[in-house]
């Protein structure tokens, strides 16, 4: 099995995801990146672990708990994206420089 | 059987007295308690004292019965088996050197226990009378029951260690009691002076027990002795000097010539401790010691040489302090001259190798001239005057007292059967056995001026007694007899005066020579064993004639005591006497007055110049350190680099405060960035 084009699809999702992180405005979109940027490492790790054929899975096992993870970061930003919006009327990241010198 | 009893027993053999000895059993065991006793009751009386329904009296005169009991059980105890017994519990070491405190229960020692403890008895009890109402009454028990505890120390003392503890304690309790009346200046003075003077004596004694146990490797009597018997060549060598030096150290405690000046003036303490200090305690020291060290004086390798050193002293006490008594006005100080004159008989017989005869004088000496002082006492207290000038005529007045002091008197004198007669027969019996062997022309000449102090002590003494019995009444108010808590002990002394002498009568009975034998001092000791009836004829026919005299100048009821006093007036002697032959004016003039002069004005100006100089220009020099410390070090070093680093601290914080931008997309970007890097890096390393 090659894993060639696998990793060119995650590394191309990975930079995908970079860009909306550090380009983005609007919170929401970020989250929404740092998602795309999860799912590259679980193609990596699907792929690296189908590749690599041992007997426990633990590259599948592996991407399932990123998903979890994933799935709980989220509600926690999510929860803190809304919150941020209804104190201050809007979720622009470029505004939220509260913790500055 | 220990080493000690094989060794004692050696001796005794070579002395032609092989008895059994004992080791004295729980009796001797349990002697520890004798000079404890009164040292602890010393601090009860010190601290309780003044609650107590006698202020204290109570505890030192049970400190003092029970050493009585005690001695005398001893006493009798060793009359019985002779006993030999030393305990000693360790204190520390010194390299090899042992620090111990024991106690030694051997004829010499127990026959001080028992003196010390009857005579104490004895005086305590009478004191109670005669100190009644005295402002410091308690304090005045608590030194004197430190006075007898100290010498107890002393005596029982089993190395020369303790010795000293005992001796320089002994010191210290004298100079308390003959201060006792410190509110006038004068008996400070006297305190002072007595101090002073022992402690001069006492360098003699420190360098001398330094040199005996340096050499010896212990300062335990036994191996010392052992070492003489063994005939030690170390020892030998340095015997001479060390020998003199212990001597020296006697002759302060004992106060013989020219250390002597101190015990007249001592008569400034309260009369019982006057009696105490010159009858049992204090003044016997220094014989003790010459007795304890005997064999080591009396060995011919040894500090034999210094035998002629110690009968010559006696001999000078003897004779020139006897005179002086002839002429004092302070019945007290007759009695402290006469002291100091029969001192010289005890240095005598020691320095003639008879180690009995010295010892049975100061047993007897120390019963009639505790006597004699407690008279004196009662007189004192009674007239309220020192000065016999002031007294007369007290012998119906004071029948007790006229009596008592007239046996004392007679006893002191050398009269036959009391004490006094015995013991100065076998002083001079044994200074005439030493004339002729080995004592040469100087032992003959002392014998003559024994002869010749035998005289003197009963014509002082008739003196004394005339002065203040006969005659008229010359003092004010109206004397009469002192209560019972002073006569009774007077009546007890009076008795032993009597009786002390016959236990040591030669040819007859020699109980007291065996049982001052339980100990290797027997080594040599010239003990006469027949009665020598021509020098006991002269001593008695001396006395009698002293007595005579005596009676023909002063007795005659209806003269004034000035005019009978003034009948024996020598010129150029008298006032030689008088004066006490210049001797504290040349100590004055000769020894206080340049330390007081040059010398201390000397120590005053290289105080004020050279040492403060020194200790300013120190001050001086570590203020200005510490000025150039402070200004310098610490001020520009040290708060420097403190400061530098905070201000350091804070200018890097104020100048990487402005990476805290607050932007998040900025911190990912950083972080990209960074792990970017770490990515390239690692491409490009590996």
């Amino acid at each position: 099995m090659i894993v060639n084009q696998f990793l060119v699809l995650a590394a191309l999702l990975f930079s995908l995801g970079i860009y909306g992180v550090l380009v983005r405005r609007n919170a929401v979109l970020v989250l929404l990146s740092v998602e795309l940027m999860l799912a590259a490492v679980n193609i990596n790790l699907v792929a690296f672990g189908s590749y690599i054929q041992d007997s426990l899975a633990s590259g599948q096992v592996f991407a399932l708990f990123v998903i979890t993870v994933a799935a709980a970061e989220v509600g926690i930003g999510l929860a803190i994206v809304i919150l941020i919006f209804r104190n201050r009327a809007s979720a622009n990241v470029d505004e939220l420089d509260l913790m500055r010198w | 059987m220990t080493y000690l009893a094989t060794t004692v027993l050696a001796y005794a053999e070579e002395a032609g007295h092989a008895a059994e000895y004992s080791d004295g059993g729980l009796l001797a065991q349990g002697a520890w308690l004798v000079p404890v006793v009164p040292l602890v009751l010393m601090f009860g009386i010190l601290f309780f004292g003044k609650r107590l329904p006698q202020k204290g009296w109570e505890l030192a005169e049970f400190a003092m019965a029970f050493v009585a009991v005690y001695g005398v059980v001893l006493f009798i105890a060793n009359a019985n088996e002779g006993i030999v017994y030393e305990g000693s519990v360790e204190i520390a070491r010194l390299g090899s050197l042992v620090l111990e405190w024991g106690w030694v229960v051997d004829g010499l020692s127990i026959m001080m226990y028992a003196v010390v403890g009857v005579v104490g008895f004895f005086v305590f009890t009478y004191a109670k009378g005669y100190m009644e109402g005295d402002v410091r009454f308690t304090f005045f028990f608590a030194s004197f029951t430190l006075f007898a505890g100290a010498m107890l120390v002393l005596v029982s003392a089993p190395n020369l260690l303790q010795l000293l503890v005992g001796w320089e304690l002994v010191g210290v309790a004298s100079y308390l009691l003959i201060g006792h009346y410190w509110e006038d200046h004068a008996n400070n003075a006297a305190a002072i002076k007595a101090f002073l003077v022992n402690k001069v004596a006492d360098v003699g004694l420190f360098i001398g027990v330094i040199i005996v146990a340096v050499t010896v490797g212990s300062f335990r009597f036994t191996d010392v002795l052992d070492a003489v018997v063994a005939g030690d060549s170390a020892l030998a060598q340095v015997a001479f000097w060390g020998g003199l030096a212990l001597f020296i150290g006697a002759m302060g405690k004992s106060a013989q010539f020219p250390f002597h000046v101190w015990l007249p003036d001592a008569m400034a303490g309260p009369t019982p401790v006057s009696s105490l200090m010159h009858a049992a305690t204090m003044v016997t020291a220094g014989v003790y010691l010459l007795g304890r060290m005997f064999p080591f004086y009396q060995s011919e390798i040894f500090a034999a040489d210094v035998k002629t050193w110690i009968i010559v002293i006696g001999a000078l006490t003897l004779f020139l302090t006897g005179l002086i008594a002839l002429v004092q006005n302070d019945i007290k100080k007759v009695l402290a001259y006469s002291t100091l004159s029969q001192l010289g008989y005890m240095t005598v017989a020691m320095g003639a190798g008879a180690y009995t005869a010295g010892l049975f004088h100061l047993f007897t000496h120390a019963f009639f001239k505790a006597l004699l002082f407690l008279g004196a006492g009662s007189v004192i207290h009674a007239v309220h005057s020192n000065n016999m000038s002031d007294m007369g005529g007290l012998r119906k007045k004071m029948p007790r007292t006229y009596w008592t002091f007239l046996v004392g008197s007679l006893a002191l004198a050398g009269i036959f059967p009391l004490a006094g007669f015995w013991s100065k027969d076998e002083i001079l019996a044994s200074v005439s056995y030493d004339a002729g062997h080995g004592g040469g022309a100087v032992a003959s000449f002392v014998l003559v001026v024994a002869i010749v102090g035998a005289f003197i002590t009963a014509f002082y003494m008739a003196r004394a007694v005339y002065l203040t019995f006969f005659g008229e009444y010359k003092g004010s108010g109206q004397p009469h007899e002192s209560p019972a808590v002073m006569t009774y002990p007077l009546i007890g002394l009076a008795g032993l005066s009597v009786v002390a002498g016959w236990v040591n009568i030669p040819g007859f009975f020699t109980g007291f020579t065996d049982w001052l034998a339980t100990r290797a001092h027997v080594l040599g000791d010239h003990h006469a064993e027949e009665i020598n009836l021509a020098l006991a004829g002269i001593g008695l026919a001396v006395a009698l004639a002293g007595i005579a005299i005596g009676t023909l100048i002063w007795y005659r009821d209806d003269a004034t005591q000035e005019a009978r006093d003034r009948r024996f007036y020598v010129p150029v002697l008298y006032p030689l006497l008088a004066n006490t032959y210049y001797i504290d004016d040349l100590y004055i003039r000769g020894v206080v007055d340049p330390i007081k002069g040059p010398i201390a004005r000397l120590v005053d100006w290289t105080n004020s110049y050279v040492i403060d100089g020194l200790v300013n220009g120190v001050g001086f020099l570590a203020k200005a350190a510490g000025r150039v410390v402070y200004a310098g070090v610490d001020q520009r070093g040290i708060d420097l680099a403190v400061n530098a680093l905070s201000s350091g601290t804070g200018e890097a914080g104020g100048a990487l405060r402005y990476a805290q931008t607050g932007k998040v997309q900025q911190y990912a970007g950083v972080l990209f960035s960074g792990a970017v890097l770490l990515v390239v890096g690692f491409l490009i390393f590996t």
